[in-house]
């Protein structure tokens, strides 16, 4: 096999799970999560970043090796991420930016137009961009064209563990976008990472499921491993699917004999 | 279409009479539901459902992990001034209480910020009785902007405005308001609020959409349970945060369930809601509006309050005071008594031995 790197924004990354900071119990955790994760990317909410805490400032509690990447959470058009991100950066917080910009309360929807717009203006500006997004292919195409450094769809809606009911649309995105597409949000299990992996997926974002999970540090090991298997398959070739069962021993063998 | 329009097709007799009939098996039907809808919040606020709160604080635990996390947003009150033209009869900020009346002034508010924040708060919100004269839109401007330099982010909890004067509000960094209807039924409104501008039952009504019209990023409501049938109020109340976050999704919508508490003159509570009532308002509440924050305010006894951590509640005050200028001096004349007065270290400890990681900055001034 040859050498699998991932390349965002000029980085190569070596883990393909990217992993959330909220739902927490304790900031402590994070460091916790981080290693048996073996994560390297790892997103924080802005909104949450309070630099004046001694205690509570959950900077502190991310190793120095990880890839900070700022969201715009409460974001709700454009003009607030962007002025979210610019805000991250002044804090310190690097030039990664996953845009966020969700209007619709109730289901958590992202607005792609408005996430299109602050990507456009937030690239220029020299941010490496990660859109999260409702999977579309055209609005992915723009985000590219926009200069974003990777396009995140979602899996299923924010927060409901309910896996990766998006997969046909994100396979489109898959085929037809020369950019890392990350599958963002709505994965439950580590089964369904692996699933996203398996179907081409650059790496996959992962908070609710290791934060809800009875045992945060035995989850997130456990999705390591089930992302590592899903790009191995995915790399291997996964065999065709076909509607009948197939004898290890051909029927039509004794023809070759 | 405005949400008085909504409640009249929830005329409160009927209300009170399907919450009334539901029966233990229609409990059971709704309880065995993935997702409920306004119908079935009849079932679950009945008097047959208080026999399953177990069974509704599991779901309600699960969906506020999964909706939340293990997460506890704090913050506290900042009382600004207790000049009331208002009659409401519950209220210990009443226009004729003997009170001594009085409002800070930005030296002394900045006094009042500074202690606050000490404590770690982040977020604020600044209360008033109702003054225009006293305790103007102007008034309340310029403290915004002291306060945003301790703060960063600010709620508003004052007399109903007009759209236009929130828009100033918010632009000058108001992110938040609360405004609670105190009872939803109009007849008792009428008999609590005998005179003064808040005899005005619609223009309150209204006041909510006023807030999500002027660009406030979150909204409060909520009815002072206790003054009226507590089971049609929860029901109201949930009904109005229902209306409000399908008409204005951008909004953040919480909602709020104050228990009444003894003040200043005499009051006797109507409708006392029990603890077991309130936890059912509680649970009710969350499995219908998964989304919507819900909080808790030191009116709430401290050993109540921590046993609520888990089951839907998203945002507690912390180390509130109620005086005006109470924070740097106790004068004990607050609008109503406080029955958990431990510290902001007190809770942020006890919610770390819940397994709750408390949150002093969910937001931040942009």
């Amino acid at each position: 096999m040859t050498e699998d790197a991932l390349i965002i924004g000029g980085t190569q990354i070596k883990s393909r799970l990217f992993i959330g900071t909220g739902k927490y119990s304790s900031n402590s955790l994070i460091p916790k999560i981080v290693e048996s994760s073996g994560a390297q990317v790892v997103t924080v909410a802005v909104r949450r970043v309070d630099l004046d805490s001694k205690n509570e400032n959950m900077l502190n509690f991310i190793p120095e090796e990880c890839i900070l990447m700022p969201n715009t959470s409460g974001a709700r058009n454009a003009q607030e991420a962007v002025r979210i991100a610019r805000l991250a950066k002044a804090m310190g917080c690097g030039n990664w930016v996953k845009i966020e910009v969700i209007s619709d309360t109730k289901y958590l929807l992202p607005d792609n137009y408005e996430t299109l717009k602050a990507t456009e203006i937030l690239a220029k500006e020299g941010f490496v961009v990660l859109p999260y997004m409702s999977p579309d292919l055209m609005m992915a195409k723009r985000m590219r064209d926009a200069g974003a450094a990777a396009v995140m769809p979602l899996g299923a809606p924010i927060g409901t563990n309910k896996g990766l009911k998006t997969k046909e649309l994100v396979k489109i995105m898959i085929d037809e976008i020369d950019l890392p597409i990350v599958v963002d949000a709505g994965i439950g299990k580590p089964s369904e990472a692996a699933e996203a992996m398996e179907l081409g997926a650059a790496a996959v974002l992962v908070n609710t499921a290791i934060a809800s999970a009875g045992d945060e540090v035995s989850m997130a090991e456990a999705f390591s491993l089930a992302v590592k298997a899903g790009r191995m398959a995915y790399l291997a070739g996964t065999g065709a699917v076909k509607d009948f069962a197939e004898a290890s021993s051909p029927l039509t063998g004794f023809l070759n004999a | 279409m405005s949400f008085y329009d909504v409640l009249q097709k929830y005329e409160k007799n009927t209300v009170w009479e399907r919450i009334q009939n539901v029966t233990k098996k229609e409990v059971e039907r709704v309880l065995s539901k993935e997702s409920f809808s306004i119908d079935d919040y009849f079932a679950l606020i009945s008097p047959a459902a208080s026999g399953y709160l177990e069974e509704m604080a599991r779901k309600a635990h699960r969906i506020t992990l999964q909706h939340f996390g293990r997460v506890m947003v704090l913050y506290a009150p900042l009382y600004l001034s207790n000049y009331c033209v208002n009659n409401c009869l519950y209220c210990g900020f009443n226009v004729h209480n003997e009170l001594d009346r009085r409002k800070l002034t930005m030296e002394e508010l900045k006094i009042e910020a500074k202690a606050i924040s000490q404590k770690g708060i982040r977020h604020i919100l600044i209360l008033t009785g109702e003054s225009r004269k006293h305790s103007s839109v102007d008034y309340i401007k310029d403290c915004v902007r002291v306060m945003s330099e301790y703060f960063t982010s600010i709620s508003i909890e004052v007399y109903p405005l007009k759209e236009e004067e929130y828009r100033l509000l918010v632009n000058s960094g108001v992110d938040g308001l609360t405004i609670y209807q105190e009872v939803y039924d109009e007849d008792v409104y009428k008999i609590m609020h005998p005179s003064g501008p808040k005899k005005d039952y619609r223009y309150r009504l209204d006041t909510p959409e006023r807030g999500c019209r002027s660009g406030m990023r979150s909204v409060g409501i909520g009815a002072l349970m206790g003054l009226a049938n507590w089971r049609t109020e929860a029901f109201y109340t949930v009904l109005h945060a229902y209306y409000l976050t399908n008409k204005y999704p951008d909004v953040e919508i919480s909602i709020s369930i104050p228990r009444m508490r003894p003040h200043t003159g005499n009051f006797e509570v109507p409708s006392p809601v029990s603890d077991r009532d309130f936890v059912q308002i509680l649970l009710a509440a969350r499995l219908l509006l998964r989304h919507v924050g819900i909080t808790v305010s030191t009116r709430e006894r401290s050993s109540f309050r921590d046993n609520l951590v888990g089951l839907g509640v998203t945002r507690m005050s912390a180390g509130s005071v109620t005086e005006v200028g109470g924070y740097n001096e106790k004068r004990g004349d607050g609008q109503f008594e406080i029955s958990d007065d431990r510290s902001v270290e007190d809770i942020r400890q006890m919610l770390y031995s819940k397994g709750f990681q408390p949150v002093f900055k969910d937001w931040q001034y942009i």
